[in-house]
């Protein structure tokens, strides 16, 4: 018999979540992402964990603050509005280096908007979120099998680098539901000597804290967490690339969008139009290097997104403008179907076909 | 097979209630006038009942829905026309419960007037596939806590062991050994087998009963 199992995107993110050793999960619910505390719900009190539904949003990321200060694996997850809210706790979380899985299961905004699947939250996902000078690693599933790989990922990338992961889905990711298998390698959790986890009279006091009274001091933790951020765009960026190789028009799309541009690159190779897609992984560290390799041969780039256009300027920025650079997008929920997208391609190929 | 005049489909979400519903609501309009489907999910505001609206329509079965089901508006409620399910004996009901045991507790409203009545199955929804019921014993809890938020004890089990589009013949075989195990503790038979319909000729010797399904179509 199969050893897959049928799971939808939220319970993929929980289950792998409990896999990678995470034990504490602190959330307050919002559609699409619900299940994902409905499972936790179910399932912590089984395993000695703790699934606690917090009074708000902003309860339950400095929630996650104090077990991540113990040097527990922890998340929160939410869905477009209740992040805003946990804006603050994001950049606490960055200032105090402490590392977090934050997942958005995005729906269309802005304010209370819908419970539609959308992509706007690009520019607050990779921009920080909160205040300050900090990232997120920024994580973009396209399939269920992604929402529990790039969670595990999440925590592991969360721990080395002290900071904190974000799973950026969408609401289809988070409610469809297909074949999953959980068959991990989690590699063993780091060694975390910054915790605060009792000196046993056996060492000084650690202290987590994101507070700086003395301006020189705070420069120099801002320009130690840079350093570290340039170690992670050199290492740990992710993308896929399909059919580009002798692309003349290079999609640029994530999670739900890349699934329906794929099916739009393969529509355009039947009719002899040479489409590729560039599908970011991480969205923060964005992949530069494809978009600049397919500067040199591609005639211009599409980005399709469930947005008004943010990651387009990531793309502008990653191909140095060499190549005009076009949207093709839906919004507030809507999805841009394979027929808009291939319609997108034929327009800048010239239309001739 | 042989329907009672309410047929309530309740188990775990995502084990495939909905696409039952749909599916036999189809088979029992062949045999029936007047037919019903009862979305009385209060829980979940996508994959209804009522994305299968058009297909109703051209059978001339109705739908009985939340007029939010499947709309942008995230409110629990029930339908307007919630007592035809019961007041009006000459309607034949599919009802689709949604929603685990908390979907079950909108049920409860009606378990006085079904169960005085008393012509209806009240059938569980089995997945071994699904991550939260892989073996009889999780699968009967489930089960409890149902009958438990709803008032109504099931009379037979369905079983519906699936991978979706990658599920093979083999899979649903192997499924046999959990939906009896699952008949063992609960002491209940499984009253129906449902597979997608491409494994239904392959399947249709060593399984009894069998439905094969065409499966609801995805809103996208």
């Amino acid at each position: 018999m199969s050893d897959k199992i049928l799971m939808k995107g939220n319970e993929a993110i929980a289950e792998a979540a409990i896999i990678a050793g995470c034990r504490h999960y602190f959330g307050y619910p919002i559609t699409p992402q619900t299940e994902i505390a409905a499972y936790m719900a179910k399932k912590m009190p089984k395993i000695g964990g703790c699934f606690l539904q917090a009074e708000s949003e902003i309860a339950a990321i400095n929630m996650v603050y104090g077990v991540s200060s113990a040097g527990k694996r922890v998340m929160t997850s939410s869905s477009s509005p209740g992040v805003s809210l946990k804006g603050e706790g994001l950049s606490y979380l960055a200032g105090s280096d402490l590392p977090a899985l934050i997942v958005n299961v995005q729906r269309g905004g802005p304010g209370l908007g819908g419970i539609q699947p959308s992509q706007s939250d690009y520019f607050q996902s990779t921009r920080g979120g909160g205040h300050g000078d900090y990232h997120m690693i920024v994580l973009a599933p396209a399939s269920v099998q992604e929402m529990a790989d790039l969670t595990v990922k999440g925590f592991e990338l969360a721990d080395t680098y002290r900071m904190t992961s974000m799973i950026l889905a969408d609401g289809t990711m988070g409610q469809m539901m297909e074949p999953v298998s959980l068959d991990f390698d989690v590699k063993p959790e780091i060694e975390k000597p910054w915790a605060t986890t009792g000196t046993k009279m056996a060492r000084e006091h650690n202290i987590v804290n994101s507070l700086s009274l003395v301006p020189e001091e705070l420069e120099e933790f801002n320009f130690k967490r840079y350093d570290r951020y340039k170690v992670i765009e050199e290492n740990e960026t992710m993308f896929e690339e399909y059919m580009t190789e002798d692309a003349d028009i290079v999609l640029a799309a994530f999670g739900i969008a890349a699934r329906v541009s794929k099916n739009a690159v393969d529509e355009a190779r039947k009719m002899g139009i040479k489409a590729g897609l560039i599908r970011p992984i991480t969205l923060w560290p964005f992949p530069k290097a494809p978009f600049k390799a397919a500067a040199e041969h591609c005639k211009a780039f599409i980005s399709v997104e469930l947005s008004m256009g943010q990651m387009i300027e990531d793309v502008k920025l990653a191909s140095e403008c060499r190549r005009p650079v076009y949207l093709c997008n839906r919004a507030g929920g809507m999805i841009p179907d394979p027929k808009q997208v291939l319609d997108s391609i034929i327009k800048v190929n010239g239309g001739n076909n | 097979m042989n329907y009672k005049r309410l047929t309530i489909l309740c188990g775990h979400y995502g084990s495939g209630k909905t696409n039952i519903a749909v599916n036999m609501a189809f088979d029992l309009r062949m045999q029936r006038e007047r037919v019903a489907v009862a979305d009385l999910d209060i829980v979940n505001p996508y994959f209804r009942s009522k994305d299968s609206l058009k297909d109703f329509e051209e059978r001339g079965i109705r739908l009985i829905c939340s007029d939010f089901a499947s709309s942008n508006v995230d409110l629990p409620s029930m339908p307007a026309d919630l007592y035809s399910i019961t007041d009006d004996r000459g309607l034949s009901v599919i009802l689709d419960i949604g929603g685990d045991d908390r979907g079950a507790l909108a049920l409860g409203r009606l378990k006085e007037l079904i169960m005085e009545e008393n012509d209806y199955e009240m059938l569980m929804v089995i997945n071994r596939f699904r991550p939260l019921t892989p073996d009889a014993e999780s699968t009967v809890e489930v089960m409890r806590e149902i009958e438990y938020a709803c008032g109504i004890p099931f009379s037979g089990i369905i079983n519906n062991s699936n991978l979706a589009e990658e599920t093979t013949a083999e899979d649903v075989l192997d499924s046999m050994k959990y939906a009896e195990e699952v008949s063992a503790l609960s002491h209940l038979p499984v009253v129906l087998t449902t597979v997608k319909e491409s494994l239904y000729d392959e399947l249709k010797d060593k399984i009894h009963p069998l439905m094969g399904m065409t499966l609801q179509k995805k809103p996208i």
